[in-house]
């Protein structure tokens, strides 16, 4: 660690892991509620444990997207953070609001109350008092980065992550607007999701990426960065209007179809591109960094992001195809191995490269790590599979041959089951992951004698 | 790529290119507000009911198991069509009626069924949500659902 306020980061990726193996155990008891659909049924209904996982998963990303800021602006901008004290209070801030989302959501409190009662727009249910408290943090934290970067060297690294977090932060803003008109109210509700994931995000994602092969690889800064601003140049081209495949069929003109289909196939091209960059780095790189586990989910996440994000985004984004998946199991296929693959492997490649280097030891426990790697990311692979299967039936038994919606889910069982299972092994590389990170101080492998090469 | 583009071009093609898109976004965007507004949903009837019917949609994150217009959780029937697959969409009277009676013979407790939270709501406000359902019954969704199971 070069910089002391570095450290700052330790307690980000602290948090964010908690929170992470709380969605995840969220997920799980949504896969089971599937199967055995009276768990709970009177407690803690479905739809309080979804917003609980899906809030958790939102929240625990973007503190992983902050520690990552906090991490690597001071090495990008050779300076120490502008102040280490608005970082822990922008922290405490976020920790408050996550304690009251999860207390207001379990306890169903203040119902309908215009500020401390859940506002009840998907992703956006957290209360008014919780959405301000957000927007405080993110402004302190813009504040804390911004300062950074303007009094150290600027590059196109922190330029890039500083455009995605302002972006990401300004167009939180619309979560504010909600108008009475349920059209209008998608409409702008779109803004602040697909802006994020499929817009801003990138940039952050890609940027971070850009870091870690960097870091990683030992490639030229001056190649890297050129590949950066190539990728979010194709994002945000694509990304930007790509936002019309959300607006086939909430009330929007027909000529979304067009522009939504055309620019949204074309979204595939950026997480091609950011595959492409990572192992073409990977294989053009000649330090052999040995923060395997590091390099293992840097990889994986360009790989998994291009198929979750990129080939199952393409698979429905047709107009011609969505009219008959938009709302199947198919958006549920996808949207898990997207947000997996773009953003979690992210993170988690984030928290595998820093962890060791803030807590001042060697990359421990790299076998550990590795085989969360395998478990997560198979577990999440075959729940994409088995949920593509279950959207597909679906498709075609309620929306070709119009079959009543609980009669089609019946159908389905057999694939919520081997959903569960992969759930449950999903979990497992959760824990395993946050274990390797946080507990070992031995290597279970030993380094052994490097052999030299045959002569000849 | 070395030869054929330099950092900056590549910087200036970033910014310059994404600000273009950026400006086709809004002014869409603005397009698209009107058109809402003025043409693929009925602002006369878009009533103090209606509106209350929203809140109360959202007071209860119903969004969560359901899906409205396709977007939400996949966990229970779409809802945007919910009146018409009744056969009551425009009769507000028949619809409050067979709304208050679904809502109130909830949860079923049938072993091995998806179940409904009982809600309590009062009469005026299964109006304000049946009324709800009705209007977004009638947005101009382009013909979506394809058909009345949703």
């Amino acid at each position: 660690m070069k910089y002391q306020s570095q450290k700052i980061a330790l307690a980000y990726f602290s948090v964010a892991m908690a929170l992470f193996l709380v969605q995840v155990s969220g997920g799980l008891l949504a896969g089971w509620i599937y199967v055995s659909p009276n768990t709970l049924s009177d407690l803690v209904p479905f739809n309080i444990i979804r917003m609980l996982h899906t809030n958790s998963l939102i929240v625990w990303l973007l503190l992983g997207f902050f520690g990552a800021a906090y991490f690597l602006i001071p090495e990008e901008a050779e300076r120490e953070i502008y102040s280490e004290k608005l970082a822990y209070l922008q922290l405490a801030i976020l920790i408050i609001g996550t304690l009251g989302v999860v207390v207001t959501y379990l306890f169903n409190l203040f119902e309908g109350n215009w500020l401390l009662g859940k506002e009840g727009r998907e992703f956006l249910e957290q209360p008014k008092w919780v959405k301000a408290g957000i927007v405080v943090a993110a402004l302190i934290f813009l504040y804390n980065v911004t300062m950074t970067v303007l009094q150290g060297k600027k590059t196109a690294i922190t330029n890039i992550l500083l455009l995605g977090l302002w972006g990401l932060a300004l167009l939180f803003l619309f979560s504010f607007y909600n108008p009475g008109n349920l059209a209008l109210d998608k409409m702008y509700w779109w803004y602040v999701v697909h802006l994020w994931v499929e817009g801003v995000w990138e940039l952050i994602m890609a940027s971070i990426l850009a870091y870690l092969m960097l870091k990683l690889t030992g490639v030229d800064r001056e190649i890297v960065e050129k590949w950066l601003y190539v990728i979010v140049a194709t994002a945000l081209f694509s990304g930007i209007l790509g936002t019309g495949h959300h607006y086939y069929w909430i009330g929007t003109p027909a000529y979304w179809q067009w522009i939504g289909s055309i620019f949204s196939s074309l979204e595939v091209i950026p997480f091609f591109a950011m595959m492409a960059f990572a192992f073409v780095m990977v294989w053009k790189g000649r330090r052999d960094h040995p923060n395997k586990a590091a390099l293992l989910w840097s990889l994986g996440c360009a790989t998994l992001a291009f198929f979750g994000a990129g080939v199952w985004g393409f698979m429905h984004t047709l107009h011609g195809v969505n009219f008959f998946t938009h709302g199947t199991q198919i958006t549920a296929a996808h949207g898990h191995l997207a947000f997996y693959g773009a953003y979690v492997c992210l993170n988690l490649a984030v928290f595998s490269y820093a962890m060791p280097i803030l807590r001042n030891r060697d990359p421990y426990n790299q076998v550990l790590n590795m085989a969360s790697f395998w478990l997560m990311s198979s577990g999440m692979v075959f729940m994409t599979f088995v949920l593509t299967f279950a959207g597909t039936i679906q498709t075609h038994l309620q929306r070709v041959l119009g079959d009543y919606f609980m009669d089609v889910q019946d159908q389905l069982a057999l694939f919520y089951w081997m959903r569960f299972g992969a759930g449950a092994v999903v979990v497992l590389g959760a824990i395993l992951f946050v274990y390797a990170i946080s507990v070992p101080r031995k290597e279970i492998i030993e380094p052994g004698e490097v052999s030299e090469a045959p002569a000849g | 790529m070395r030869e054929v583009m330099t950092k900056s071009m590549t910087r200036n093609i970033f910014y310059g290119g994404s600000l273009f898109f950026l400006i086709i976004f809004l002014g869409l965007s603005v397009h698209s507000h009107l058109y809402i507004l003025n043409t693929s949903t009925d602002a006369d009837k878009l009533t103090d009911s209606v509106v209350a019917g929203k809140r109360i949609w959202e007071d209860h994150a119903c969004v969560n198991c359901h899906t409205i217009l396709g977007e939400g959780a996949y966990f229970a029937p779409e809802v945007a069509n919910v009146m018409e697959r009744w056969g009551v969409q425009n009769d507000h009277e028949a619809a409050f009626e067979t709304l208050k009676g679904w809502m109130e013979a909830q949860p079923t407790g049938v072993e091995g069924r998806r179940q409904m939270p009982r809600f309590d709501l009062t009469d005026e406000q299964i109006r304000n949500l049946a009324d709800f359902l009705i209007w977004t019954g009638n947005i101009n969704s382009q013909g979506w659902p394809p058909n009345e199971a949703g």
